[in-house]
This record gives C-alpha cells, structure tokens and sequence, in this order.
C-alpha cells in the first residue's frame, strides 16, 4: 500500500510538527493535574502566620506554638546558656550557620534576632522526629559532658542551644529557624518576617 | 533459560539511533509480545477502507474514558465521600485546589460528552449493521458497557449531594421497591439505611471510583479484542476478509497505524475543540450538563419543584413515566396483537410455542402486578432489548445503504422518538407530554419487536463486492 | 439516506426546545446588569454583601482573601470587610447560631455562595432571579416578619435593605405580555429610603454583580484561559487536518 512518495519531507515535516504541537497540548493539559496538588488556600490559609505572646515566657525555659502543623520552639536563653554556645563552636558541624536553614536576619552566633529569643522549627533535619529539650549541663547517656540543648529521640541526633547539629550525627543540617518578626516587645509573629517574604 | 528467538526488531526511522533503540526494543520483545501485539491491533490490523464520519465515535469514546479516569483520580484527591462534606469538597475543589475548577468541570462536561459520543457509536451501529453475524459478541460487549456506564453515571451524580443528586438516587432506588415481596427490602439494603444517606452516599462512591471503572475497562478490552477477532464491520456491510490478495491481506484494507491512527487524531483534536468550547465558555450548557438545584446542597426534607434526571437518562425515564394506569390496557392490546403476530405469520414452530405460552402469562402477570411495576419493567426492557438486535434484524443486507424503504423509516421515527422521550423526560409532567411519551414508547418497542417482519417484507437493493468509497 | 436521518434529526432537536418555552410559567424576571470585569461594582456589591447579608447567611466556601480577584488588597479586605478578630484567610462564615436562626425564620437562612448558579432557571439566570427578588419586597402585615414579597411569595425573609429602598407597598397596575393585558398588583415605592429608586436598582446590581462573582470566582480566568486553548486548537485542527490528508494520500 505505502508507494515511494514524492513528498516524503513534507510527511516528515508534518509528523515532526504534530508530534511536537500533541506534546505541548499533552503538556499543558497536564499543568492543573500536576497544580492542583500543591497546597490549596484552605492549606494556605491555615498555614497563615501565627502570633505568640512570650511575655510570660521565663529565662531558661521553652514554649511551643503550631505553625502550619508543625511545633515552633521559642527558647529564652539565658546568659549562661549564651556563654555555652559561644564556647561550642568546635563541636558543632556548621557553627557560623553557612548553610542556608535561617532567615539572613538569623544568620549569626545565635541564630536569632535578639540573642535572648530563639525561634525554631522543631523538626529533626534527618528524618522529621521532633527532638526533646535537654536543658540541663549533665552527664547524659549520650554525651557525657552535656552541655544542653536538643537531643532527638529517633536516630540520636544532637544540637546545641542554638539549634546548631553536632559533628558525626545523622541529620545533616541545623533545625531550621522559620520567619518571624517582633510584633512588640512580647509578641512574636511566625510564619512572616519584615520584609513580608515568609507569608505564603 | 535463554529468552525467545524472535528477529531483531528494526527502527529505520529513528535513524543513528536505530542501534540502540531497536536493540532495546529487541530486548523487550523476547520476554513480551510487544511487536506481535503492536502488529496484531496497529500496523497489520487491516481496516475497512470507506469509514466515513460516523466511525470516530470509537475511538473519540476511549479518548473520553481516558479522561474521565485520569480527572477522577485527581478529584479523588480532594473530594470526601461524606454527607456531612460533601458538598463543601467540591466547592472546596472549585476554589480552593490549584485548578481544580478545570478538572472538576473537564469531569462534569466529560461525563455528558460520553454518552453523546456512545449514543452515537450506537447509532452507527444500529445503521451499519454492526451487530450482525460475526459480530454479534462485539455488539453483547458493548451493551453492557453500556450498561455500566449508565451505572457509573448514576453513582457519580451523587457524590457532588445537591439537590438533584439526592433526590435522583432517592428516586431511583426506590424504583426498587415496585418488586414484588423483596422490593422494599431490597431498596433499603442497596441504601443500607431508610433514606439515602451517609452510608449510601460511601458505597456509591466506592462503585463508582472503583467497582464499575474496573468493569469498564475490562468489558472495553473485550469489545476490542472482538472486534480485532473479526475485524472491522464498514458502511457498505461488505465483509473485506473474503477479498484478499496474494499476500492474504484484505483489497479494501488499509493498516489502522498510521492510516486510522491519523484519522483518529483529526477526529479527536475537533472533539477536543467542541469539548473545550463547552468546558470553557458554557460548562452548566443551559442546566443539562450541571443541573441548576444541584448547587442546593442535599436536603432531605424539601424536594425540588422539578426533579429530572441528567439529560442521559431522560428518553428512559420518559418510559417509566408514560406507564400508567390506562396506558396498562394499551399495553395489554400489544402483547396480544404481538402473540397473535407471531401465531399467524411466524415460520418457525419454536417461536410459536413461545409466544402462546408467553403472550398469556404476560397478560396474566399484567393483570397482578401494577403499573408502577411494569414502568420499571418497561425502562429496564427498554435498554436490555438492545441486545436482541443481531437476532431481530432478519434483513438479507447489513448496511442501511442497502436496506430497503421500511428499514430506513423505522429507524429514522426510532432516532426522533428516542429524541423525543429524552425531551420530555426532562420536563415536568403535561397531559400532552404524558400522551407523547406513551405513543413513543409503543413506537420504541414496536422498533425492535417488528423488526423481523420488516426486515424481510421490504425490497434491499444489491449489494456491491467491494466497498465504495 | 445518512444525510436525510441527520437533518431530521436535527429538525427535532431544533422544535422541540421551543415547545418547552410554551410550556413554562410566566415568571417575568428583570434582566441583572452583570459585569464581572467592573471591579468597582464588585468592590461595592462585597461591600454591601459583608454589611447586610453575612449578618444572618453565609458564604461557607468563600475565603475572604479570594477578593483580592476583585482588586482589593490584603489589608484592604482584612480593615474593611472582615469582622475584627478574624483572618484573611477564612472562609465567609456568619456569627448568627443556626439553632436560633430557625426560631427566627423559621428556617436556617441559606447560605449564598452558589446561590447565583442555584437560582437559574428557564425564566432567567440566578442573577435575574435575585435581582428581581431583591427588589419586590413589599410591606405585609400578615406576615410574621411584616414583608412579603412578589418574586418569592410568603418567603421567610425580612426585606434586609428597606432602609435603603424604603417600604413599597402592593398596588393593582396593568401588565402588558405577549400580546395581552393582565390587571396584576405589583409592589410600588410608598416611603422612601435613603437611596432614590435609580440609585437603589444600582446597589442591587452591585449586589447581585458580587453574589454571580461569588457563585464562581474562576469564571474569569476560566474564559481567558479557554480563548488561549481554543486558539491552540484552531492551529491544531489545520496541521493535524495535513496530516491526515498527507497520510492518505497512499489510499486509492
């Protein structure tokens, strides 16, 4: 039935270009399919930033908030636990916060707008345990000469008072330390920062 | 165990990539029957010639089965199957899911756009005599898909529990209830609750989103897999298998890939522009294809003014509604006119047997059970009696082209009268409208059951060896 | 013979819709001015919306900061619209408890964000319905809320906008239609309110602008969206028509 044909170019041509002109049709069909799994505005919208009253929050101690379905950690450190950080910076494995797991207005020493106030989103970065607090300077099963901070339950992960994740443990990254801004003196928002970027 | 010995499969046509490729593809084809499968249903499966424009309606119905399968899964993913939710859910799809609105209404428009293209398969079916010997198990096939899909349909148009929805199951499944002794019994446990409900609401869902789809599928794969067994039935009627060449292939055959394949594309990019037109500019299309009271949500206690069903539905629901009381004598008249029909001019011992055995216990049964019964009787003979057509139709030639005068009107008057119930099943309920959809409802039947006698009476004009283009 | 089946057919589908026109009520409807790219009217039609309605209906599946489709900002909505306390981001819920809601009404007020698209019938489209309802309230002291009303006779629902309309009352008037002449009472201003008639037909159609933008807030992009693909398809329909016709070339 196929005879040689004289314009078999042109038949080349034409299947070239309806294969490429189905594909973009397929393509673009396809863009609601793939949009309509990212989070929708009900997600959005309870994803919203969320305000925090740290007024009755006491040095030394933590409070936990929910923010988009996650705890948010706000510590008040005191000058004593300060003075550990300062000092731990060898055994941390990225002590002056290179990697990208803040804000720019948190990359520094601590981590944190006012050194008194850390924000952090209270996610291992290994595998999403949420770690427990271990405040006190003591001797621990797994460290013994503790000086504070987190300690994740799952996979033994350690981070200092900073967030910061100690050398040689399996999550890779500091905990990561979400937007947020001071509404007041003892208000926090989370979730947005000055510059508006973290509303979703 | 080494693989099977099967020649090395080549790919001119990619050219330097033809190595690869084909050694690839090479690979596969000793441990799967790709190019025995790819040769069998594409590139040697020999198609009659003269298709002409009612042979899209096929492959335009795998198109839409696609899409529907590939839109309710991606609305699965935000709708829930909950009373209580519902309706919120798709609302919640129409506005809050990243284009949601899209898939839901490519959903809602694709679900009318399948029974407008199978109605149409259909009717190419019924002109071309596509059913006819060897071809009656594509034709049984294809009924009960059919059959499914109007059951897909029904199930689906809960889930969105408006108004309509739950009122159309409500009334549905109470038809149920018209059977003798088990019926009401029977209605309950297919709600599995006293009205439609939550519980009925989930295992709707459960047949729609997975049950029928699954059906579907395997009963399409069957009227395919027919279909390539016998081949291609052609508007000429011709059989194309008993004119082949030296090689054994078909004269009046071409090969559906690239042939068909490229005629099928043209065909589904300007359903694609029909279906886009209604998607994007009118996807209610005047309350049909999304019924206005369906965006109230579901409320037991008031009924709409005017409940319908979807317009799909509405030439049998016309059936059930023409049923009445007085339109029970008619009926009576029929089934002896017909007893007496068969006793006096049928040929054959058997059918006379029936029909004296038969005839009376209709009769009988007609004077028990009340009209309300027999509508739900009528509706479901009417879709059933479609099965029956490769036995009915006694005609000597397949097509229409070459059937005689009586043939040609009988399904001209179907084709209106079925148009007609559809019509009106979707108003509300006239004195006019009622006599209308009674004398079309004897018309419906009386398409199918005298079929044998016209048939035959009527005058066919020849047949040609081979098909005309 | 193919040819002669279509036609018919055709004939059919073509008649019968306009028997079904015969056959339906005479339910005159007013024709809504709807515009939903007049942001103005929009802006002022959620405005009136927030005020006089959300008091006792809802919109359970609107989100406030869905409005910004209609050019307001997040702050605008959030200083303007939203009840103090709530957030951008919810949905238009009403305050009132269902429970008392029906000791007042009789029935839980519905909510209006579909009410649009379930109002459409044969008569006219949902915008129609409401615009002609919102504006034939009338003074009936035989009601128990002392209002009925022409387009939605003996309705559960106080006239929410009388202080803008005034109160109108039944008069006997002639109605001319289709050739002849009926005596109907139709609702005539008898107090006025704070708005003149013109002004107060153009907050309804505000209003009811807002209620059909609600109904679907896709519905914009829905049509710009199908303008690109409809011109797709139309470069589409061409090259794949020379392909086919390319291919079959070989057939004789």
């Amino acid at each position: 039935m196929a005879e040689q044909q004289p314009d078999k170019g042109r038949r080349c041509m034409l299947v070239a270009a309806s294969t490429v002109a189905g594909g973009v049709a397929t393509a673009a069909a396809g863009v609601p399919f793939v949009a309509s799994m990212f989070p929708s505005e009900r997600a959005k919208a309870a994803g919203a930033p969320v305000e925090a009253d740290i007024s009755q929050l006491a040095p030394g101690e933590r409070m936990t908030v929910e923010w988009r379905g996650k705890p948010v950690w706000i510590v008040r450190r005191t000058p004593e636990m300060l003075d550990t950080i300062k000092k731990n910076a060898d055994k941390v494995s990225d002590p002056a916060s290179k990697k990208d797991m803040q804000p720019k207005y948190a990359t520094n020493e601590m981590r944190s707008i006012k050194p008194e106030y850390l924000v952090l989103v209270g996610i291992c970065t290994h595998l999403g345990c949420s770690p427990v607090e271990k405040f006190q300077a003591q001797a621990e099963a797994f460290a013994s000469d503790w000086k504070g901070g987190f300690y994740c339950p799952c996979h033994g992960s350690l981070f200092d008072l900073a967030g910061r994740v100690y050398k040689n443990k399996p999550a890779p990254d500091n905990l990561v330390v979400p937007p947020h801004k001071f509404l007041s003196e003892g208000k926090i928002l989370i979730g947005e920062d000055a510059s508006d970027k973290g509303a979703a | 165990m080494a693989a099977t010995k099967k020649e090395p499969v080549n790919v001119n046509w990619a050219g330097p990539l033809n190595a690869p490729l084909g050694g690839l593809l090479t690979w596969v084809d000793q441990r799967f029957p790709l190019m025995s499968q790819w040769k069998e249903h594409l590139s040697e499966y020999y198609a009659p010639k003269n298709f002409n424009f009612w042979y899209y309606f096929g492959s335009l119905a795998m198109v839409v089965l696609v899409l529907q399968i590939v839109t309710g899964i991606f609305l699965v993913m935000h709708y829930k199957p909950s009373a209580a939710e519902a309706f919120a859910s798709v609302e919640y799809i129409m506005r809050d899911v990243p284009g949601g609105w899209l898939i839901r209404y490519m959903h809602s428009t694709g679900a009318s756009a399948f029974f407008i293209v199978i109605y149409l398969h259909m009717f190419r079916g019924l002109m071309y005599g596509s059913y006819r010997a060897p071809r009656e198990l594509i034709w049984i096939f294809g009924m009960v898909i059919y059959l499914a899909l109007m059951a897909e349909a029904f199930f689906g148009y809960l889930l969105p529990w408006g108004q309509m929805s739950f009122w159309g199951a409500q009334v549905i499944v109470n038809l149920f209830d018209a059977l003798p002794i088990i019926g009401p019994d029977l209605s309950t446990w297919v709600r599995g609750d006293f009205v439609v409900s939550d519980a009925t609401l989930n295992r709707f869902f459960a047949f729609h989103v997975i049950a029928i789809p699954l059906a579907i599928l395997g009963l399409v794969s069957a009227h395919i897999l027919a279909l390539h067994e016998v081949g291609s039935n052609n508007p000429d009627g011709v059989e194309i298998k008993q004119n082949k060449n030296a090689q054994g292939i078909p004269v009046d055959g071409i090969p559906f890939f690239p042939y068909y394949v490229v005629k099928d594309a043209l065909g589904v990019v300007v359903f694609a522009a029909v279906f886009c037109a209604i998607l994007f500019f009118m996807p209610e299309m005047g309350g049909y294809f999304l019924e206005y009271n369906n965006f109230i949500p579901a409320d037991p206690l008031k009924t709409p003014p005017h409940i319908a069903p979807v317009w799909y539905f509405t030439p049998y629901y016309s059936i059930l509604r023409a049923t009445t009381e007085d339109f029970m004598w008619v009926l009576r008249a029929g089934v002896v006119a017909y007893t007496l029909l068969i006793l006096f001019t049928s040929r054959g011992c058997l059918s006379k047997l029936v029909a004296v055995m038969a005839g009376p216990v209709v009769l009988i049964a007609m004077g028990v059970i009340e009209a309300k019964v027999w509508g739900v009787v009528l509706m479901g003979v009417a879709t059933l009696i479609f099965f029956l057509m490769p036995w009915l139709d006694k005609s000597p030639v397949k097509s229409i082209r070459y059937k005689g005068t009586l043939s040609r009107w009988a399904l001209t008057i179907f084709v209106i009268v079925f148009l007609t119930l559809g019509f009106y099943g979707t108003q509300p309920v006239t004195v006019a409208g009622t006599i209308i959809s009674q004398v079309g409802t004897l018309i419906y039947f009386a398409f199918f059951l005298l079929m044998p006698w016209y048939t035959q009476m009527e005058q066919t004009h020849p047949v040609p060896d081979r098909v005309t283009m | 013979m193919t040819r002669k089946i279509i036609s018919v057919a055709l004939l059919v589908c073509a008649l019968v819709p306009s028997f079904a026109v015969g056959a339906g009520d005479h339910v005159k409807l007013d024709r809504a001015p709807v515009n939903l790219n007049n942001t103005e009217s929009l802006q002022r039609g959620a405005a009136l919306f927030v005020n006089y309605c959300l008091n006792c209906h809802s919109a359970n599946y609107m989100r406030y900061n869905r409005l910004q489709d209609i050019g307001l900002s997040n702050k605008e909505i959030l200083d303007n619209l939203v009840f103090s306390g709530g957030k951008v981001g919810d949905l238009m819920k009403n305050t009132m408890d269902a429970g008392e809601a029906k000791v007042w009404f009789g029935a839980q007020p519905p909510d209006l964000t579909v009410i649009a698209r379930s109002r459409a019938s044969e008569a006219g489209s949902g915008a129609d319905w409401l615009y002609t309802y919102l504006r034939t309230f009338y003074r009936d002291a035989s009601r128990p809320t002392g209002w009925n009303n022409t387009t939605f006779p003996n309705v559960g629902m106080p006239h929410a906008l009388w202080e803008l309309q005034g109160e109108q009352v039944l008069k006997a008037g002639q109605m001319q239609a289709d050739g002849y002449t009926a005596s109907v009472e139709k609702p005539v201003l008898a107090k006025p309110g704070k708005l003149s008639a013109l002004e107060y037909d153009r907050a309804v159609g505000d209003l009811v602008n807002y209620l059909v933008y609600m109904g679907e807030p896709a519905a914009k992009s829905r049509k710009t969206i199908g303008l690109i693909v409809m011109g797709f398809l139309f470069l589409l329909i061409p090259l794949i028509y020379a392909l086919k016709v390319n291919f079959w070339k070989d057939i004789h």
